[in-house]
């Protein structure tokens, strides 16, 4: 029937058009099929990056189009690398990643490996602990915003239970001490479960003859997690790390909802202060640099990992 | 079924002449641009007016404060055509006319004989002129503003709380004519319990992002002695900027945030200062006096139990306050330009100025607010008027953007975050400046 079909198909087919068709190669077909992606693609992804470069070697600005614009050559790289500033913003951004992660890959780790125990009610569990993740970061900015609020919010209403500080004195937001554990507390909150998920893959991966072998060796339960739960789950570890790192070195939407960089720019992360750059300050010259900087910075310290997970792996 | 068939063509045809009818009805409308607050309403209700005598629509495209340079300086820049009039703030009046964004007045004016000698001369200059201090107009002065203070009067007169404030410092507890009074209030009632309720000093701009703490900042800057530049030598700035009186008008701003403020009001501006008063929180208030129209008729805060005073005199008489508002522009993108310049025409109406002040805006028209009835037109009248007579306003070069940047990094590093001097952060400052007019080939 199909075959009956695409005869029909076929002999209805102009000659000229048929001609053309019968010479195009199967190559040329899987060319003629992707070609709309790859020129989308090019067209919203490369054109912009390599755009962006050749405008990080000028003055241009967004805001005035009739400008003449100048060729600076590496003057904004090194203005940019030389900025007291940025170094401040990139040592917040690295701070903010680091805390981040380690928290994130701890709590994930734990909670993966208790609900991997399979205790009863594991499954409604697993499904409160991933509400966070399921929020926008819209929406987990602005409530967490009110929990932290020193008169009203519940946040400082528990500290002050629990410690006898009064709550007016729990200023999360506004203290200089405080206020980048705020956003740490909140990301870690939002993200967490998703590191769990990750890890809760891997320890579902790891086949359970492998514990009975261990069993039958006599192997505690600590060796059990040191010498098998945790080497094999580590390369999925270091995925949720990789993706968790590479999110957080670009986080904007919760630190612009919790502290918009502040107080003073003491949670100032690069993003924010590319944006200050970009859209506020309309350098676009200049926070292109900035942008092709950071670019550059995930994507070498990306690809230093992803050789480190591979090597991983391969063990 | 021959009729039923013309019923149906006919009612099809009557159909597409009626949405091409209105579609060219549409296509006559305005859209007016500006940021989505209480005048912008007062603004609606008004321009109703404009429609009923013209048959021109208007539609209204209103944005936060928060978004609205973001916003509309975006859409200037793409040249878009979304906003056919714009109420731009005053601040990008340089940008706006060194980039051809607004239409020049000038001719128009001098057609329709609007004289700016008939506006209150600081809006002109504040809202309509670039280059400042020369007669080249590309907005028309829409919405006086300037920033002043709300008090709480109901508290102030309470004769426990009088007799209290006399004896700790010596002088009767009223509206403060210098910072220095305005700070011994605010200390005065700073954890205070009054009616059962903790409450505090005042409320003052800390807000990072947009504009917040260099307006207000530059409020007690200014009275302080703070000047931009060498009035004899443009964009010098060294010991202007950062003279020893703008150091300890910084150092002023940052004792009254860490000694009186409400806790938690370290990113605080227009919405959370009313907030604040509105909830009964704070003694006084430092907001915009568009702000004030709605506290007057606020039922817990306003009535009896609200006043109003003109920003306070600095340690050497000096009083000045810093300048808000808008004027109205024509965009040079849009296609409607000739109808835009109709509304502005019809604005320009002294009984349509006369109605927009009754409505809640400001009105910058001489023979609006120099009206014998004006003072006692609304209890905030008076202060608005003493307020607009000795307003300052932040650079409006086409560069303001970078340079308002890096205010607000230097102010909120020292006064909220506490990071380094009031003198570290002004000699920061005048290196940022001076940057900005060095890219700009100014300096």
């Amino acid at each position: 029937m199909l075959d009956r079909t695409a005869d029909n198909v076929a002999r209805a087919t102009p000659e000229p058009l048929a001609k053309k068709i019968r010479g195009i190669s199967d190559k040329g077909l899987a060319w003629l099929f992707i070609s709309p992606t790859i020129l989308l693609l090019l067209a919203i992804n490369i054109f912009p990056l390599f755009w962006a470069i050749y405008l990080s070697f000028t003055n241009y600005r967004a805001n005035r189009p009739n400008e003449v614009v100048k060729n600076l050559g590496l003057a904004n790289y090194q203005r940019i690398l030389g900025d007291h500033d940025i170094w401040i913003a990139m040592q917040t951004t690295a701070h903010f990643v680091f805390w981040t992660i380690l928290l994130q890959t701890v709590i994930g780790f734990t909670l993966a490996w208790l609900i991997d125990r399979k205790f009863r009610g594991h499954a409604f569990w697993t499904t409160i602990i991933l509400v966070p993740m399921m929020l926008s970061p819209a929406v987990v900015g602005n409530f967490w915003r009110f929990l932290y609020e020193p008169q009203i919010g519940l946040f400082s209403y528990v500290i002050s239970f629990v410690t006898g500080i009064p709550p007016t004195n729990v200023q999360m937001l506004s203290n200089v001490e405080l206020a980048p554990w705020a956003i740490i507390i909140v990301d870690t909150w939002m993200w967490t479960p998703y590191v769990m998920l990750i890890c809760l893959a891997g320890l579902r991966s790891i086949p359970e003859y492998i514990y009975e072998a261990a069993e039958v060796d006599r192997a505690s339960n600590w060796r059990q997690f040191w010498s098998i739960t945790l080497p094999m789950a580590l390369p999925f570890i270091m995925l949720a790390v990789l993706f968790r790192g590479i999110e957080n070195f670009k986080m904007f939407d919760m630190v612009n909802l919790l502290t918009g960089g502040g107080p003073g720019s003491t949670t100032e992360v690069a993003s924010i202060t590319l944006k200050r750059q970009a859209f506020e300050s309309w350098r676009t010259g200049y926070s292109s640099a900035f942008a092709i900087i950071l670019f550059v910075a995930v994507f070498g310290l990306a690809n230093i990992y992803v050789k480190a997970l591979n090597k991983v792996k391969q063990r | 079924m021959k009729s039923t068939l013309k019923l149906a063509l006919g009612l099809a045809s009557a159909m597409f002449a009626s949405t091409a009818v209105s579609n060219v009805a549409h296509a006559e409308d305005l859209t007016l641009c500006w940021a989505a607050w209480d005048p912008a309403n007062a603004l609606v209700e008004l321009s109703k007016d404009f429609t009923k005598e013209t048959g021109i629509g208007m539609k209204f495209e209103f944005v936060p404060w928060t978004n609205y340079a973001d916003r509309f300086l975006n859409e200037l820049n793409s040249h878009g055509k979304l906003c056919d009039l714009i109420i731009g703030d005053s601040q990008w009046i340089g940008g706006a006319a060194e980039n051809g964004h607004y239409v020049k007045l000038n001719d128009f004016f001098d057609k329709e004989k609007i004289s700016m000698d008939d506006f209150v001369p600081a809006t002109v200059v504040g809202y309509s002129e670039w280059p400042k201090n020369t007669p080249n107009y590309w907005a028309l002065p829409a919405m006086g503003d300037v920033v002043g203070w709300t008090y709480r009067k109901d508290w102030f007169s309470r004769p426990e709380l009088q007799k209290e404030f006399k004896e700790k410092y010596g002088w009767d507890l009223a509206a403060p004519t210098t910072f220095d009074q305005l700070k011994q209030i605010a200390e005065f009632f700073q954890k205070r319990q009054i009616d059962g309720k903790t409450v505090y000093g005042a409320s003052i701009y800390t807000e990072r992002g947009s504009e917040g703490i260099t307006m207000g900042a530059m409020d007690v800057l200014y009275s302080y002695g703070f000047q931009y530049e060498n009035p004899k030598k443009p964009y010098e700035m060294e010991g202007f900027v950062n003279s020893e009186k703008s150091v300890k008008g910084l150092e002023f701003y940052k004792a009254l945030y860490d000694c009186c403020t409400p806790p938690g009001s370290s990113n605080a501006y227009m919405g959370e200062g009313v907030d604040a008063f509105k909830s009964g929180q704070v003694a006084m208030h430092m907001n915009f006096a568009f702000t004030w129209p709605g506290l007057q008729k606020d039922e817990n805060v306003g009535g009896d139990k609200i006043g109003y005073f003109v920003n306070p005199k600095g340690p050497d008489g000096d009083q000045f306050a810093q300048l808000g508002g808008q004027g109205i522009s024509v965009v040079s993108y849009s296609d409607k330009q000739e109808s835009a310049l109709k509304y502005i025409k019809w604005f320009a109406n002294k009984d349509v100025q006369a109605k927009w002040w009754s409505l809640g805006g400001y009105s910058c028209l001489n023979s609006v607010v120099k009206d014998p009835k004006f003072p006692s037109s609304q209890p905030y009248a008076q202060a608005f008027l003493d307020s607009m007579a000795i307003v300052k306003d932040f650079w409006a070069e086409p560069s303001y953007a970078p340079l308002l940047q890096a205010s607000q990094k230097r102010f909120h590093d020292y006064v909220v975050a506490g990071q380094g001097s009031a003198k570290d952060a002004l000699d920061g400052l005048v290196k940022d400046w001076t940057q900005v007019f060095q890219d700009d080939g100014k300096m």
